[in-house]
Formats: structure tokens, sequence, C-alpha cells
């Protein structure tokens, strides 16, 4: 790489119905985000936010309505609509060409405002075809989901103990939307919506603006002791039609041997020392764990019971509570790097992890069934 | 129940006309007459159902026309038991992907002709792998449920 970009802050707002309303939450968050590091809007670089015109209620256009909460206005700045992590690495791309020393990532969703999330991912399907089947997010994972447990002989048990732990860890995250001491019975038999999966197994709609700060190798000098670098991105999208993919055989292996690559990892399961990755469905992180190549094909669920991704284990995986915690469709993947962020500088509050974090992993993921995948690595 | 702060209810209703393109209709047009086309890719020689116009992966057109197999295997299903807001069809309902006889893609439809109000019954009789066929609605429109629903063979 050209030069060392760093994150210097990160700032979040809670993922539970609040009732400020989308201009004035990202404001704040904005606000936060510079004062931090005592950044003046008029210093800062760039931006480059991340929203969806279908889940932001068609309040005018793209970023149009809330372009000066972000401190955009009148800059040379951008917006990414759908995955957020693809925002955060396009703000990478514009501090590595050495025009801007500082560039704001800011992710926006108010989830409480928007109709549930099926009736949006409904919109992602074609009028012509696959709406008329009534097609969406959740009914493309129960199929992945029985399928995965079919090939593989994963539990419905191991699937809901995903939800145990997370759901568990979000216990000590103050941003989480859902949170709680679950049993496996209590997922298992929560509303049978969509066969096999169950109310508790699916993410919530969650608020959350959530932003990161980039800054150049010497002005992170200036304005941290404690920068956290950026290693590494990859991404991959499969083909549009469900049919015309394999369910079992996704893009997020490719998207992380893209990252790895850059970051130089050739063992993540021993590499990487922590992951914040998006599991909108519970299963989802067991099929994840394989496909980052933390265990082989098929071991998801003997490595979830192995007791290795629990807070407390060698490599943790969703401390924060993951998606199913706190489910900002659009900023989950940027949310992910905040949360990755704040472990490696050791300022996770009750969810830091036991073990020492040196280098983590964040992922984002949109579309159905993992159409669409991206990886980050950092470090401290 | 109401809430404890003011809100705004709002929603956005907005007419589109969209163009079904050539390959589009004439797949309509085969449902209309109780055929389902896919089009064959000359060069890794897929059969892909729906009819489309090029092979994403060989990235080239495929000009040849198959009608597929009205038959095939269940090779993915969810018993669909809740509300969305634009859902075109009352729950329950089963989603499925069929891999058509002679094809290369799973087809995304519905499972259907039986009582589905039992849920118990419903996973004792529908299973990967099984085999199923289309059954067709006497009114049809160029519509994709002209196609009602494959049912267990």
């Amino acid at each position: 790489m050209p030069g060392k970009v760093a994150i210097v802050a990160v700032a979040q707002n809670a993922g539970a119905e609040s009732k400020d309303n989308f201009y004035d939450q990202a404001y704040v968050v904005t606000k936060e985000v510079l004062d931090k590091v005592g950044l003046n809007r008029d210093d800062l670089g760039t931006i480059v936010s991340a929203s969806s015109d279908i889940y932001h209620g068609g309040i005018s256009c793209a970023n149009s309505y809330y372009w000066e909460t972000t401190g955009g206005f009148l800059k040379n700045a951008s917006r990414q609509d759908g995955e957020s992590l693809f925002a955060f690495f396009y703000g990478v791309m514009r501090i590595l060409t050495g025009y801007y020393d500082s560039a704001l990532i800011i992710a926006l969703c108010k989830g409480s405002e928007n109709p549930e999330n099926d009736a949006c991912t409904l919109m992602y399907t074609d009028p012509f075809y696959t709406r008329g089947i009534g097609l969406q997010e959740t009914m493309a994972a129960a199929f992945q989901m029985r399928l995965y447990m079919e090939r593989y002989g994963i539990t419905e048990e191991q699937c809901a103990k995903v939800a145990v732990k997370n759901l568990g860890n979000s216990l000590g995250n103050p941003y989480a939307h859902r949170k709680g001491r679950y049993t496996v019975e209590d997922i298992l038999y929560s509303e049978r919506i969509i066969d096999p999966l169950t109310a508790m197994q699916v993410a919530p709609k969650s608020e959350g603006i959530v932003a990161v700060l980039l800054a150049s190798e010497e002005k992170a000098k200036e304005l941290t002791d404690k920068p956290v670098w950026f290693k590494g991105y990859g991404s991959s999208l499969d083909n549009y039609y469900l049919g015309d993919r394999d369910l079992l055989d996704g893009q997020l292996k490719n998207a992380a041997a893209r990252a790895y690559k850059m970051a130089g990892i050739s063992d993540p399961r021993k590499e990487i020392d922590l992951a914040e990755i998006t599991e909108p469905y519970a299963f989802q992180e067991l099929m994840w764990y394989e496909d980052l190549g933390f265990c082989p094909k098929g071991e998801g669920g003997r490595l979830l019971d192995s007791g290795v991704t629990q807070k407390n284990g060698d490599l943790p995986v969703n401390p924060s509570g993951g998606v199913l915690a706190n489910n900002p469709y659009v900023s989950r993947g940027l949310q992910r790097v905040v949360e990755a962020t704040l472990q490696l500088r050791g300022e996770a509050g009750e969810r830091q992890v036991d073990r020492e974090v040196r280098t983590a992993l964040a992922h984002g993921t949109h579309g159905f069934a993992g159409q669409c995948h991206a990886v980050a690595i950092l470090g401290s | 129940m109401a809430k404890e702060f003011k809100t705004i209810k709002t929603e956005i209703r907005l007419p589109y006309e969209l163009a079904y393109g050539a390959t589009w209709t004439r797949f309509f047009e085969g449902m209309e007459n109780e055929i389902i086309y896919g089009t064959k890719c000359s060069k890794c020689g897929r059969v892909l159902v729906p009819a489309r116009s090029f092979c994403p992966r060989c990235f080239v057109d495929t000009d040849e026309w198959v009608e597929t197999a009205q038959e095939g295997v269940l090779t993915a299903w969810s018993y669909v038991n809740y509300k969305y807001f634009g859902q075109p069809i009352e729950p329950p309902f089963i989603g499925a992907l069929i891999r058509l006889d002679g094809t290369d893609v799973d087809f995304l439809h519905l499972i259907g002709g039986f009582d589905l109000s039992d849920f118990d019954l419903v996973r004792k009789t529908v299973k990967n792998g099984m085999r199923v066929k289309a059954a067709w609605s006497n009114e049809r429109k160029g519509h994709i449920l002209d196609l009602k629903y494959f049912e267990p063979v």
C-alpha cells in the first residue's frame, strides 16, 4: 500500500427506538466523533456516507437531506447506497490518494422508523419474477438454513446457541437494542415465523448512526496516541438470482481471501484475535466462521460448541452481541468496525474481551443469503 | 399503541412503468401457454431458467430457447407463516427452489396442492429431494403465478 490509514475516533448511538429525529441524531454523532479528536469541520478533508433510500423513508434524495448534518456541505464528498463497509473502504482510498489527511465515514439508518425489514428487502426483488413469489431476505435465509443443517448435520440447537451467546454478550453493550439471558429453548420456541427460523434467530430493526474518523499516518499522530490501523479489505458479490447460486458455497470466502491477502494473513484462525461479524440470522454466524477460515467447512457448530468464540474464548466473535442484538440495517457493517476498534483500543467497557487484541476482523453482508460480503482487517 | 412522543405516519406511492424487454416478454408468453422457457448458453452448455439474454458466468448471449421439463426436484424450501407488508400471497405458503429436469440452475416458485394449515403435516410431507410437478391456473395472464405452484408427484 502507498501509505498507512488510521482510525482515530469512532462514535455511535443506541439501537433502541428513540424520539430524536434522523437529522438531529446524525448531527450529534458527527459532532461527537470530531470533538473526540478536536477536529474542526473546516479541517475535515472528505466524507463518505452510507444510507439507503428504501430504509430512510424517501426523505428527499440520497444524501441531500442529511448532508449538512455530516459536516459535508460544500465539500468533495460522496454517498454509498447499501453496505456501509464499502463506504469505509472508499474513505480509505480517498486518504490514500494523498489529497486528504482526514475522512469521515458515516452510516445512517433509523430502523425504528422504517417498515419491517422483510417489507424493505421484498423491494430488493425484481418486479417481474421474484417479487410475485414474495421473496425477501428472511425467506432466502430459511432456505439456506435448512440446506446447511441437512448437508452438515448442524442442529437447530447449535443455531439457537448463537443467539444465546450474542444476546448474552449484548448485556454488556449499552448501545445494543436486544439483550438478555436466554436458553436454547427460549430461542427455539419463540414464534416459528418462517420454518426453520424462529423469531429470536432473526435480527431486529434498530437505529444506528455510526461514525468512523480516518486519518493519514501523519495526521493520526497529531490527533491520537491510540491509532487503529487499516490492514486489508476485500469484497465479493454473487449473482442476483437466488437459483443461480450455491447457497452453501457463497462469496464470503472470496471476500475474506482478498482481505487476508492485503493484510498479509495466512492463518486467520491463529492471526485474528477477535471478529465482529454480521449475522442477521443466527445460523449464518456458524457458516461465516467456516467461510472466514476459522474452522473447516461444516464445523461451525463444533467451533461454537468448543467455546472458542465466546467472549472469554481464544477467538471471541461478536462480543458486542453482533447484529442479532443490534441491527441498523445499512449501518451494521460499519458498526462492526466501531466495535472492533473499541476492542483494539481496550475501550470496549463491559464488553471488552479477556484476551489481548492486536488484529481484528470486521464483516458486513447485504442481500439475500449473503449475496454480497465485505471484510476489513484492522490492527493496533 | 400510541407512542410517548409525536410521530408522523407517511408512505410513498409512486407509479412506475417498467419495460419487460424481449426475454421476459417471451418468458411470460410461455407462462400464459403453460410453457416454462429457459435459455441455453452455447459456451458452458448450461440451461438457465427463467430464460435470460446472457449467461452471467460466460458473459455471452444465450440465444437458444428451451422448453424446460415441468417436473423436477425440490432443492430448498421454507414455510412462511407470518405477514409482511407487500406480501403477494396469503400465508401460510411455501417458498421453494426447484431444479427442473434438464436445467442447471434452480427455479424460484411455490410448493402447494395439499393442506398447508397443519405445519407438522407439512414438515412430514415436504422434503428436499422430493419430486414435484407444475400445476397451472385456469386463468392465465402472463404472470409468474399463472403457474400456481409445484405439487408433490
